[in-house]
């Protein structure tokens, strides 16, 4: 990689605001980008002028395919009455907002645009289970898709990998969706704000009630391993180890870092961003990490002059709870191979060391694919501004925290480090 | 088989003929299978053909319940899962590849069993598809031929 990248101009986040992610029979993407806007509008401090927005950029997957409908730019710029400004449709299947918010930062630093918004919509859940899985599985390599992988499929022959190469098994992936759990009911936007416990307790109930036989779990753990509770969808990977269908829409505003006090005393500023392409199982050069991931990493770092222990916390992108552990080794947070041990003695944890998927993450926030990069985001923006409510990190002096998304088998992949100055 | 490019298209062809093919670099030595028109290693546009001995080891696996709806078509649903993979080939590369013959268990199957090529027709006239699969080779050997 070249030497250090720089922006031409800073950039800064004012403005932030996403919908409560869920499966809606009666809202479409049009209504939940509406409901993202509408939160952003009350977020600016000082206010926005929508007719000061100079483009739009926003990330969707796959509406072609779930909804028969594309070309989202213009349709989303005219919901929100900024038409003729240029709208631009990125796509990067699961990574496709992190993309816009990309092309977003890189429209501001070149100078040629000075306030942006940028954002993310998805609508998957109108479609059947196998009908999702077969429109996300278009993200994947041709290779995989000629043989019958799904994208739970790719997540368990990963494991499969990663457990024959460092002796880890799915009990640590467990501890990982335990834990992504646990911060769930903290957030008030989670489409799943259940933990682990939670849920298993209303199984019992439900059973006593109808008279039939009880199950006798009696930790968390024995719930998982239960294949009636959490069946197999593509072993190793479980019902729990996976996101749900979601629908939902995120944006973020971006300005010049040179006009940021005009909407607040308090902006976040771009500190890194970086992105990657990487291989698909055939060809990656290993199976047990991400080629991209690590990319996007290097430039992120390499641009802020930060290092791994520099993060507070991050949000990575856990469309898999196998997911989640390449994230946090490929990121440098921690050695490869050592993920798994970080993660069962708790060093994850909100109240641990490195937060990682604070909001729940994709397994309990939801993850409407198109909506998820910015969302992730805008976890950073809540955590940062101290608007995470019970969920905020619990450290002092809390500046730094970063969001990895990511698209395909590791295809795409995006790294953003934001920094409250 | 020279005249053939070095594409996605030909590689298949080659599947329905019952040869799995790569390309090799005429400068590097470095071998892709599938095939590649450009050498990743060396980024040269010389190449040949090989065909790849079929041998290898399982490298990883999933056993898959909920599959798209080709393999639903083949009758494969929750009660009646199947495996996919990755083989790492003797020549080096890995390849996707459909899993058959294995424990119908998957907490039974080893990373690293020897395995060995077979190709599977499916369908028939202008719908024949030939997929690429892999077995163990001691399940090979058990089969009568
Ligand atoms: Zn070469």
């Amino acid at each position: 990689m070249k030497n250090r990248r720089k922006l031409g101009r800073g950039v800064a986040v004012v403005g932030a605001g996403m919908s409560k992610f869920g499966m809606y029979k009666d809202k479409d993407s049009k209504d939940l980008f509406f409901e993202a806007y509408q939160e952003l509008l009350t977020s600016v401090d000082k206010g926005l002028d929508p007719t000061d927005i100079d483009a739009l950029y926003v990330g969707n997957f796959s509406n072609d395919f779930f909804m028969h409908q594309s070309h989202w730019g213009p349709i989303l710029s005219e919901l929100i009455g900024v038409t003729p400004i240029p709208a631009t449709r990125t796509e990067g299947a699961c990574a496709s907002s992190a993309l816009a918010f990309r092309e977003g930062v890189f429209a501001i630093a070149s100078g040629f645009y000075d306030v942006v918004l940028v954002g993310g919509v998805e609508e998957m859940s109108k479609c059947s289970t196998e009908q999702v899985a077969e429109g996300l599985a278009l993200a994947a390599v041709p290779y995989e898709n000629q043989v019958g992988f799904t994208f739970p499929g790719v997540f368990g022959t990963i494991a499969t990998a990663y457990f024959a190469k460092y002796g880890a098994s799915h009990e640590n992936l467990m501890d990982i969706t335990i834990k992504s759990h646990n911060n769930a009911p903290l957030n008030p936007k989670a489409q799943f704000p259940y933990t682990i416990r939670d849920m298993m307790n209303q199984k019992i109930e439900k059973a006593k009630a109808k008279g039939g036989p009880v199950p006798q779990w009696q930790t968390e753990k024995d719930f998982l391993r239960d294949p009636r509770a959490n069946p197999p969808v593509a072993w190793p990977m479980h019902l729990y180890d996976c996101c749900p269908i979601s629908d939902g829409a995120s944006c973020m505003l971006l300005v010049a870092e040179e006009i940021a006090k005009n909407f607040t005393d308090d902006p976040l500023h771009v500190a890194g961003i970086g992105q990657g392409s990487g291989r698909g199982l055939n060809s990656a050069p290993t199976l047990t990490s991400f080629e991209a991931t690590k990319r996007a990493a290097e430039e992120a770092y390499g641009m802020s002059g930060l290092t791994p222990k520099d993060i507070q916390f991050a949000e990575v992108h856990d469309c898999f709870s196998m997911a989640e552990l390449l994230h946090i080794e490929d990121l440098g947070f921690f050695k490869a191979g050592e993920g798994y041990k970080a993660v069962s003695e708790g060093l994850t944890r909100l109240d641990g060391p490195m937060p990682i998927n604070t909001s729940g993450g994709l397994k309990c926030k939801g993850h409407p694919v198109g909506a998820t990069g910015v969302s992730q985001l805008i976890e950073v923006w809540n955590q940062l501004r101290n608007k995470a409510g019970k969920r905020r990190v619990p450290k002092r002096d809390l500046r730094i925290g970063a969001a990895h998304n990511l698209g395909g088998t590791g295809g795409t992949s995006t790294f953003t480090i934001l920094e409250r100055r | 088989m020279g005249n053939r490019a070095f594409s996605d298209i030909s590689y298949q062809q080659f599947l329905a003929e019952e040869k799995l093919m790569g390309s090799k670099c005429n400068q590097c030595s470095a071998v892709f299978v599938p095939p590649r028109p450009i050498c990743t290693e060396c980024l040269k546009s010389d190449l040949q053909w090989v065909e790849a001995s079929g041998k290898g080891k399982l490298a990883a696996f999933t056993c898959i319940s909920i599959g798209p709806a080709f393999m639903i078509a083949e009758g494969y649903d929750r009660k009646n899962p199947y495996f996919v993979g990755v083989v790492e080939l003797d020549e080096g590369p890995r390849v996707d590849v459909r899993l058959e013959g294995l424990a119908s268990k998957p907490d039974e199957i080893k990373v690293g069993t020897p395995m060995t090529v077979k190709f599977l027709h499916r369908g028939e006239g202008d719908a024949e598809k030939t997929y690429l699969a892999f077995e163990p080779v001691q399940a090979q050997r058990s089969v009568a031929r």
